[in-house]
C-alpha cells in the first residue's frame, strides 16, 4: 500500500509540474546520448575528458540548485555554498586517497620477508601520504579513513553540522541580508585558510590527489568510470531536481517564499522562521556536500583553492544569470555559464585579431562575463530563465 | 719574555733570544726617561734581528715579531707598523736594512732609481738603484694580525676617528694583550661615547679572557641593564653549558639545571623551566634521547628497536621459519616480540629493553647539565644580568607588538574607510571596493614610470590615485549602481561582476607579476628606540596617514554642507528632496568621495605591499568586517573595528608566530562570534533609520 501511495504522490506531483517532466526527459535523452557516444560503452565519438566535464558540470547544476533553493527561495545570500561542495570533496577523497594509499603499501609490502604488521601499514600509509607536507602521523580526523560506508555518511554529516551550527548562530541572533552575506563569505575563508596550513591534516595546500582512482576499482578502465560517475551525476541531479520541486510546491515552499519576500510579516504569522531558515540551509549545505562528493572523484584533485570566497559568489553567479526562483533557471545557468567558462579558459576558442590587438580570450573572458553579469543584473534581473518565462507565457497567451 | 720558541725556524733562534734581551733592557731600563737616539738604536737591532720574518712574513710566522714590536711600544713602533700594514715598506738587499722608497729621476743610461728614506725617522738616506731594494708585501692574513697589534698604539691616538675604527677592529676579535691598554686609554678617553664604547669592550674582554673571578663578576654586572644586541651576544656564551647523564649528581662541578627528561624545557639563562600545558617549548630531551646517552656512556644496554628486531628476525629466518615461528605468523608486534625473545634465549641476539624498562632506567639516572665556565660566581652573575636583561626585552617585545597590531590596524583602517563611507554611510555594498584600492595602487606605479624622483612622484601619486579614483566610483555610480539602489543585494553581485572584470583587465594590462611601487628613500628607515624596538619609517606614515583620514573624513562628515547633505540624503531622500537637495549628485559625489579615498589607501598600501592584480581582492573581506564589526554608519565605529581586529590577529599570532594563517583563521571564527553577540557592531546605530 503504501509503494502504491507514494507512487501516485510522485505521479501527481509530476503531472503537476510539467517542467519537472521536461527537464527529467531532458536529462534522459543528455545521460542516454552521452553514453552512446562515449568510449566506455559506446562507439567513442566523444572523448573521456569531455565526458568528465560534463559530469562535473551536473554535479555543478546540483550544487546550483541548491544555491537556488536558498538564495531565489528563501532569500539567503549564502556565499558559503561551495565551502561544503569542498567538505563534501573532502571527505570521499580521505577514503579514496586512504584506501588507495593502504592497498599500495600493502602490494609493496609483499617482496618483505616478514608480513607488515599493522603498525608499519599505518606508518607507511602516514609517511605516503603526509611526507609533502612533512609530517609521517596520521592526524585524528583520519581515524575513520579506512571505513567506507563512515566515511560515505561524513560527507553528508561534517558539512550538515558545520551549517547547522553556523546557521544556528546567524539565524538566531538574526544576522541577515548582507550582513548574513560577509559572514558567509568570512565562515568561507576561514575554512580555507585553515585548510591551507601544512598542519591542518588535510595536506595543507597540496590538497588530495589522485582521486580519479577508485580503491579496489584498479582494473576498470577510466573510460568506464566516466561514464559510471556522468550516469550517477545525473540521477543526483534528478533525484536533487524532484526533491527540490517537491519542497518548493508543499507548503514548506510557500513559508520559504514568504520569508524571502518579508520576513517579519511570516515571523509575526506565528512561525519560527528561524528553524524554517535553518532547515533550508543545512538541507541545501548537504545536497552541495554530496555534489561535491561526486565532483572531485571525476576532477581529480581537490585543495583548498576550490573553496576560496571568490568560488561561491561565482556559484550565485550561475544562479543569477540563470534565473532565480526556478530550479530549471538554476541548472540551466550553471550548465552555461560553467561550459561557456571551460570552453573559452580552455584555449579552444579562437582569438580575434583586431589589427592593433588580438583578442584572447583565455584573458578576457573574464571582462566579458563580469560585464555581462552586470548588465544581466541591471536588465534582466529574472535572467535567462525569466526570458524562457516570457516565451511560454506569450505562447500561451 | 722569549718570544718565538715555539718557532721551528732554528738559524733566527740565536738572534731572536739577543734581541729579546735587548728588547727587555730597553723596556725595563730606558722607557721612563728614555733618549731617542738609544731607543732608535735599541728598535734598530730589534728590526735586524727579526729581518728575515719581516722581509718574508706569513701570518703563521709573524707573531713572535709582532709581540716584541708590541712590548718595543713607542711612535716609532707605531709607524714601522702602519708602514709595513700599507706595503710602504722596503729592505735594501744587502744590509737588510728597512727604508721607505719613492720614484727618483732615472740615471744618464736609462735605469730606474729610488729615492730611499729611513723606515723609522723618515730622514732621506740618497738615491739608489731600483733593482737594490724589494717591497715588502705582507699578505692579508699578516695584515690582520697588524692592524691587532697596533690597536694598543691606535687607541691612543689623537684622532677619534681613528680611535673608533680601531675600537671597532678590536670588538671582532679582542685577545689577553688589548686589555691593559684599553683599560689605560678609558682613563684617557675625553669623548663620551667613545668612552662608553672602550668600557664596553673592555667588558667583553673581560669575559673572554679575563681571569680574575671578581673582576669578570664586576665586568658582567656592569652591564646590567644594556639591551643592545651584543651584550646578549656576549653573555650567552658565558652561559653555554654542557648536557651530561651520572648516577648521581657530581660535587665540584657549575652545575646549571637537572632535566627531567620528557618534562622540563631548557630557559633562555641556561635553568631549567616547567613544561606549559598550553603550547610553548617542547621538552629538551626526550626519554628516548636521555636513554640514548645513557646508552652511550655505558650506563644501560642498547636499546633495540623494532627495526633492529626485524633485522636480526629476518636473518634468523630459515626456509620459511624463526625458531618455532612460521614467519607468516609474524604480521604483528607481539609475535615478533615472541619469536626475537627465543633468539634471545638461545644468545643469539642482545635482549630487549622494553619501553617500561627504558623509562625506568632513564628515571633512576640523573640528567643534567653543567656550565662549561666552572665559576659559580660568574655564571651567577650573567645569569641574573641576562635575566633582568631579558625581562626588559620581553617588555619591550609586547611594546613591539603593540606597535604592531597598532600598524596593522592603520592598514586596516585605510583599506576600509572608504567602504565606511559607501557602505557605511550609502548601504551600498561595492565588492569592486578592493579593485579602487588596487587601481589606486597602480596609478601610483604607473606615475612613478612617468615622474622621475621618488618624492615628487609620490606627491603627484596621491591626487592623481583620488582623481583616477573618484572618476572610476561617479561612472560606477551613475552606470550601475543607480539602477540597483532598492535592491541591496544585487548590488552586491553587480559589482561583484565589476571587481572581477577590472582585476582581470588589470591582469590583461601590467601582466600577473608584482610591481613595485618604490618609497622615497626618507620613507626607507625605521626609527629605533633600542636593539629591540624599530619602528619603520613606513609604518609611521601609514599611521600618521590614518589619522588624516579619519580627521578629514570626520570634518567632511560633521562640518562641511557637503556631509550634511550627504546624511540627509541617506536618512530620507524624499525629504532631502524637497529640500531643494538633489539626491542623485549627492549620491554620485559621495561614491566618488568613497571610491577617490580607496584610490589613496591604494597608494599606502602599495608602498607597505606589492602591486597586483590581486592586492584589492586580499583586503575586501577583512574590509567589510571591519566595517560591519565596528558598527556599519559610523566612522568611529570603523575605527574600533579596524584597532580591534588588528590587535587580535597579532595578539593571535603572538602565541604562533610561525603560523599567520592560523591567526587569521582564528580571527575570522572570532568575528563570527563576535557578530553573534553584537550583531549592529561595536558602535551599533540606533533609530528608525537603522530598520528601513
Amino acid at each position: 500500500m503504501p509503494e502504491l501511495l507514494q507512487r501516485t504522490v510522485l505521479t501527481r506531483h509530476l503531472l503537476r509540474n510539467p517542467s519537472l517532466m521536461i527537464f527529467l526527459g531532458a536529462l534522459a535523452c543528455v545521460c542516454l546520448a552521452v553514453t552512446i557516444l562515449g568510449e566506455g560503452f559506446g562507439i567513442g565519438l566523444i572523448s573521456t575528458s569531455f565526458i568528465k566535464t560534463l559530469g562535473k558540470t551536473l554535479c555543478l547544476c546540483m550544487i546550483a540548485i541548491a544555491m537556488d533553493l536558498v538564495w531565489g527561495f528563501c532569500g539567503i545570500l549564502s556565499l558559503g555554498h561551495f565551502a561544503f561542495f569542498a567538505l563534501g570533496g573532502y571527505m570521499i577523497g580521505m577514503w579514496m586517497m586512504f584506501a588507495r594509499t593502504r592497498m599500495i603499501v600493502i602490494e609493496a609490502a609483499q617482496n618483505n620477508v616478514l608480513p607488515p604488521t599493522p603498525v608499519e601499514i599505518s606508518e607507511a600509509v602516514g609517511t605516503q601520504i603526509f611526507g609533502v607536507v612533512g609530517g609521517a602521523e596520521i592526524p585524528a580526523i583520519w581515524a575513520f579513513a579506512d571505513l567506507f560506508w563512515v566515511q560515505l555518511s561524513f560527507i553528508a554529516l561534517v558539512p550538515g553540522l558545520l551549517a547547522y551550527v553556523f546557521g544556528w548562530l546567524a539565524f538566531r541572533s538574526r544576522v541577515n541580508g548582507v550582513y548574513l552575506s560577509i559572514l558567509t563569505q568570512a565562515m568561507t575563508l576561514a575554512l580555507s585558510l585553515y585548510l591551507l596550513q601544512n598542519d591542518s591534516g588535510l595536506r595543507g595546500n597540496n590538497g588530495l590527489s589522485g582521486l580519479q582512482n577508485i580503491p579496489g576499482l584498479d582494473h576498470v578502465p577510466q573510460s568506464i568510470l566516466s561514464i559510471i560517475f556522468f550516469l550517477a551525476s545525473g540521477l543526483a541531479l534528478a533525484v536533487t531536481y524532484i526533491m527540490a520541486s517537491a519542497v518548493v510546491g508543499s507548503k514548506l515552499g510557500n513559508i520559504i517564499r514568504g520569508i524571502r519576500d518579508d520576513e517579519a510579516r511570516v515571523r509575526f504569522l506565528g512561525y519560527n522562521v528561524e528553524s524554517y531558515k535553518l532547515f533550508i540551509f543545512v538541507l541545501t549545505a548537504v545536497i552541495a556536500a554530496i555534489a561535491g562528493a561526486l565532483y572531485y572523484p571525476q576532477a581529480g584533485i581537490i585543495n583548498p583553492t576550490e573553496l576560496a570566497p571568490i568560488a561561491s559568489i561565482y556559484l550565485a553567479v550561475w544562479v543569477a544569470i540563470g534565473g532565480r526562483g526556478r530550479i530549471y533557471g538554476a541548472v540551466i545557468g550553471a550548465a552555461f555559464v560553467s561550459l561557456l567558462s571551460s570552453y573559452f579558459t580552455g584555449g579552444q576558442a579562437p582569438d580575434i585579431p583586431l589589427g592593433f590587438a588580438t583578442i584572447i580570450w583565455t584573458d578576457w573572458w573574464l571582462v566579458l562575463l563580469g560585464l555581462s553579469f552586470v548588465v544581466v543584473t541591471i536588465y534582466a534581473p529574472q535572467g535567462l530563465g525569466g526570458l524562457i518565462d516570457k516565451l511560454v507565457t506569450r505562447e500561451r497567451g | 719574555m722569549s718570544p718565538g720558541s715555539t718557532s721551528s725556524d732554528g738559524l733566527h733562534t740565536v738572534h731572536r733570544f739577543i734581541s729579546a734581551v735587548l728588547a727587555a733592557l730597553v723596556l725595563l731600563v730606558l722607557i721612563p726617561a728614555i733618549h731617542p737616539a738609544i731607543a732608535k738604536a735599541g728598535f734598530e737591532e730589534l728590526l735586524q734581528a727579526n729581518a728575515g720574518l719581516i722581509a718574508k712574513s706569513s701570518s703563521k710566522t709573524v707573531g713572535p715579531v709582532l709581540e716584541q714590536l708590541r712590548q718595543h711600544g713607542g711612535d716609532e713602533a707605531e709607524a714601522f707598523l702602519t708602514r709595513w700594514q700599507a706595503k710602504e715598506l722596503y729592505f735594501i738587499k744587502k744590509t737588510g736594512q728597512f727604508v721607505l722608497a719613492e720614484k727618483a729621476a732615472k740615471t744618464a743610461s736609462g735605469k730606474k732609481q729610488l729615492l730611499i728614506r729611513d723606515a723609522v725617522t723618515g730622514e732621506e738616506i740618497g738615491i739608489v738603484p731600483a733593482k737594490s731594494v724589494r717591497q715588502i708585501k705582507p699578505n692579508s692574513g699578516v695584515r690582520s694580525k697588524i692592524a691587532a697589534t697596533l690597536v694598543p698604539f691606535q687607541l691612543g691616538n689623537p684622532d677619534p676617528a681613528i680611535r673608533e675604527t680601531t675600537l671597532k677592529t678590536l670588538l671582532r676579535d679582542i685577545q689577553p694583550s688589548h686589555l691593559a691598554p684599553l683599560k689605560a686609554a678609558i682613563t684617557r678617553e675625553k669623548v663620551p661615547s667613545l668612552k662608553s664604547q672602550m668600557e664596553k669592550a673592555y667588558v667583553f674582554g673581560m669575559l673572554a679572557h679575563g681571569t680574575d673571578e671578581a673582576e669578570v663578576e664586576g665586568a658582567i654586572r656592569s652591564l646590567a641593564g644594556d639591551l643592545s644586541l651584543d651584550v646578549r651576544a656576549a653573555l650567552t656564551p658565558v652561559l653555554a653549558s654542557t648536557v651530561s647523564v651520572a648516577t648521581k649528581l657530581p660535587d665540584g662541578v657549575n652545575i646549571a639545571r637537572v632535566i627531567i627528561p620528557g618534562r622540563t624545557t631548557r630557559q633562555g639563562d641556561g635553568t631549567a623551566g616547567r613544561m606549559s600545558a598550553i603550547g610553548g617549548k617542547d621538552a629538551e630531551m626526550s626519554v628516548m634521547a636521555a636513554y640514548d646517552m645513557m646508552v652511550a656512556q655505558g650506563l644501560a644496554p642498547p636499546f633495540v628497536t623494532r627495526g633492529m628486531r626485524d633485522e636480526a628476525l629476518v636473518e634468523a629466518a630459515i626456509d620459511g621459519r624463526v625458531g618455532s615461528f612460521a614467519v607468516a605468523d609474524l604480521d604483528n608486534d607481539n609475535a615478533r616480540d615472541a619469536a626475537y625473545q627465543q633468539l634471545v634465549d638461545q644468545g643469539r641476539a642482545p635482549a630487549l629493553v622494553s619501553a617500561l624498562q627504558r623509562q625506568q632506567a632513564v628515571e633512576g639516572a640523573i640528567f643534567f647539565a653543567f656550565y662549561d665556565n666552572p665559576s659559580p660566581l660568574v655564571t651567577g652573575a650573567a645569569h641574573d644580568v641576562l635575566n633582568e636583561i631579558q625581562t626588559r626585552v620581553a617588555l619591550y617585545k609586547y611594546l613591539d607588538l603593540l606597535l604592531d597590531a597598532l600598524s596593522l590596524a592603520s592598514i586596516y583602517f585605510l583599506a576600509a574607510i572608504g567602504l565606511a563611507i559607501t557602505f557605511g554611510v550609502m548601504r551600498v555594498i561595492n565588492m569592486a571596493h578592493g579593485e579602487f584600492i588596487m587601481m589606486g595602487a597602480y596609478t601610483g606605479y604607473v606615475v612613478q614610470l612617468l615622474v622621475p624622483g621618488y618624492t615628487l612622484s609620490i606627491a603627484i601619486a596621491v591626487p592623481a590615485a583620488f582623481i583616477v579614483t573618484f572618476a572610476a566610483g561617479v561612472a560606477m555610480e551613475r552606470l550601475v549602481i543607480r539602477h540597483l539602489y532598492k535592491r541591496p543585494l544585487e548590488t552586491l553581485l553587480a559589482t561583484f561582476g565589476i571587481s572581477i572584470a577590472l582585476q582581470q583587465l588589470a591582469k590583461n594590462i601590467f601582466g600577473t607579476q608584482a610591481r613595485p611601487l618604490t618609497a622615497p628613500s626618507w620613507l626607507d628607515g625605521a626609527f629605533a628606540v633600542n636593539d629591540v624596538l624599530a619602528i619603520s619609517n613606513i609604518r609611521i606614515a601609514i599611521f600618521c596617514l590614518a589619522l588624516m583620514f579619519l580627521g578629514l573624513l570626520l570634518y567632511v562628515m560633521k562640518r562641511t554642507r557637503f556631509g550634511l547633505e550627504t546624511r540627509t540624503v541617506t536618512q530620507n531622500p524624499m525629504m532631502a528632496a524637497s529640500m531643494g537637495i538633489n539626491p542623485d549628485r549627492i549620491n554620485m559625489l559621495t561614491f566618488g568621495f568613497g571610491s577617490g579615498i580607496a584610490g589613496i589607501a591604494g597608494v599606502a598600501i602599495g608602498l607597505y605591499s606589492k602591486v597586483t592584480s590581486e592586492l584589492g581582492a586580499d583586503y575586501i573581506v577583512q574590509s567589510f568586517m571591519t566595517v560591519v564589526v565596528g558598527g556599519v554608519g559610523n566612522i568611529w565605529g570603523t575605527l574600533a573595528g579596524a584597532a580591534m581586529i588588528g590587535s587580535l590577529q597579532k595578539g593571535i599570532e603572538w602565541f604562533n608566530p610561525s603560523n599567520t594563517l592560523a591567526a587569521q583563521t582564528y580571527m575570522i571564527i572570532f568575528i563570527i562570534l563576535f557578530i553573534q553577540f553584537r550583531p549592529r557592531g561595536i558602535i551599533a546605530q540606533r533609530g528608525r533609520a537603522v530598520e528601513t
